[in-house]
């Protein structure tokens, strides 16, 4: 019971202290929003970044020319080689002949049909069309299959589409750090707000102590009082991500300047990046208020 | 054995300024003892040394069988809970009603509600401030706030009250009504109650036990003694 009655006190009182210390709150929850502004912007980044990367991994296709003239068995030879290379994705992996080609291309296109039907044999030539597992491979497996037999030629997209993946790579794995590095700039800022508000309260503190209260009590009120603040101050943050992102999202149409950018659908993120907000926001108020107020209670 | 016992006490403080060198003390429970001497004779480290605000560093300091000098951080707690303090600055916590300053030690115990009135009110009715309940600290006059500050140090119902120049900041009239609660509190509920004060008039007129103290050494102990004025020969 004692235990109960000290934690549901120490909540009443960092709700009180919050309200009392009014303009200290303030100003460590102006300085939690907007770190956590700063934050949302590049997780929301970091995540287009990755979806674009994966968007253009994903037409990125591999077509290999068989020679003309071959037989099943060695079409089916080649194949299962292709198959069993590490870096082809199985289940994309498809094989068109000549006659499925032919066809495709003269429901496609008339004049094309006219011109296969004055021909006595097919000019086309039958492909393997697969995907890759992992892009920056690409080369390496194309060098690989083309020494296959009856493999003629390969194409694999444009060199363009390739350099952009690995640039996209690049990006991505800035974002990462970036994200990273501006959560510790966040801690450190947080915490750093926090600290000057405490010690503005240390006073308070060392009355607590005089009249015998706990290490571990006195703690309890600001450890939640930082998580109130971090709340709080991650409100403006969540709203803007939510708002603001769906917002934009529909202002360009899903994507930008190509159909090759194609953004994260708002839905699928801006909820979990509000998430990530709210902890970080809630769990730095929590810690870097408790870290703070530590340093009064030694003797 | 004494309730308050201090053998060969040394206190030094980091700037190298000596504050006590080698008090010996015994002090019976119950007793009511005043702590003279000038400003800078040791008595606020003395009163400091026993709800261990500072730390000796030689000697032993033991109140009430604990060894306070050997105690370590994370228990202090436990030693204050038994302390009242009453200090000359009141330190009172600003953004809480009178009510709260008084009850907020019992709630920091974790005691129910009702125990906490009941105690407020009986340490309020000791001090007789019962019509400030509501106000903040900066709404009531200096011995209105001493008087909180005394029901403060005195909810616990503690077996020692330290009073650190307790009327310093207060005019004759107030420090005789100030003294005269604390004098009861003495009596009624038997706490040991340990003063240290610059105030001639009351030392003369309450004939309790005064300890005198001057750069940092014991130079007289008397039994219903007087405020004497020591000098270096």
């Amino acid at each position: 019971m004692r235990i109960i009655r000290i934690f549901t006190r120490g909540i009443r009182v960092a709700f009180k202290s919050v309200f009392r210390n009014l303009s200290l709150s303030l100003a460590s929850i102006s300085s939690t929003s907007i770190t956590l502004v700063i934050v949302g912007l590049a997780i929301l980044f970091t995540f287009n970044v990755n979806s674009i990367t994966k968007h253009i991994e994903d037409v990125l296709t591999v077509i290999v020319f068989v020679d003309k003239n071959v037989t099943d068995e060695e079409i089916n030879d080649l194949k299962t080689k292709i198959n069993s290379n590490d870096n082809v994705n199985k289940e994309t992996l498809e094989y068109r002949s000549q006659d499925y080609l032919k066809e495709q291309l003269s429901a496609k296109d008339d004049d094309l049909k006219k011109v296969f039907e004055t021909l006595d044999t097919n000019p086309l030539q039958a492909t393997f069309v697969f995907r890759v597992s992992d892009v920056k491979k690409i080369d390496e497996t194309v060098k690989e299959i083309e020494q296959y037999d009856h493999v003629d030629y390969i194409k694999y997209g444009e060199s363009l589409a390739s350099k952009l993946v690995s640039m996209l790579e690049v990006i991505r794995n800035a974002c990462v750090i970036t994200v990273i590095a501006l959560i510790l700039v966040t801690i450190f800022l947080i915490s750093n707000t926090i600290k000057i508000t405490i010690f503005s309260r240390r006073h308070e503190l060392s009355i607590m102590r005089l009249v015998g209260t706990s290490n571990t009590v006195i703690k309890l009120p600001f450890l939640f009082e930082g998580f109130i603040i971090g709340i709080i101050g991650s409100i403006i943050p969540v709203l803007l991500n939510i708002f603001g992102y769906t917002f934009f999202y529909d202002y360009v149409g899903g994507d930008l300047f190509s159909e090759l950018i194609v953004l994260v659908n708002p839905n699928s993120i801006v909820y979990t990046t509000s998430l990530v907000l709210v902890l970080v926001g809630g769990l730095v108020g929590m810690f870097g208020s408790v870290n703070a107020v530590r340093r009064y209670l030694k003797i | 054995m004494a309730f308050i016992e201090l053998n060969h006490v040394f206190k030094t403080y980091k700037n190298g300024v000596s504050a006590l060198a080698d008090i010996n003390l015994q002090i019976n429970k119950g007793e009511f003892v005043f702590i003279i001497g000038e400003s800078g004779s040791g008595k606020s480290t003395l009163n400091k040394l026993l709800y261990r605000e500072e730390k000796v560093n030689k000697g032993n300091v033991m109140v009430g069988g604990v060894n306070v000098s050997k105690l370590k951080n994370g228990n202090v707690y436990k030693l204050r809970r038994k302390v009242g303090v009453v200090f000359q600055d009141f330190k009172l916590l600003p953004k809480l009603t009178v009510y709260e300053n008084i009850a907020y030690p019992l709630e920091s115990y974790g005691l129910d509600n009702k125990t906490i009135r009941e105690r407020v009110m009986e340490a309020v009715n000791r001090v007789g401030l019962k019509e400030k309940l509501r106000s903040y600290p900066d709404q009531l006059s200096g011995g209105e706030q001493q008087r909180v500050c005394i029901a403060r140090a005195i909810v616990n119902k503690p077996k020692l009250i330290i009073c650190d120049e307790p009327t310093g900041d207060l005019d004759p009239k107030m420090s005789r009504e100030i003294m005269d609660v604390i004098d009861k509190i003495n009596t009624e509920m038997g706490s040991t109650v340990i003063m240290s004060t610059h105030d001639k008039e009351i030392v003369n007129r309450m004939k309790k036990r005064v300890v005198c103290i001057h750069r940092g050494v014991v130079v007289s102990d008397q039994e219903k003694g007087k405020y004497i004025e020591y000098e270096d020969n």
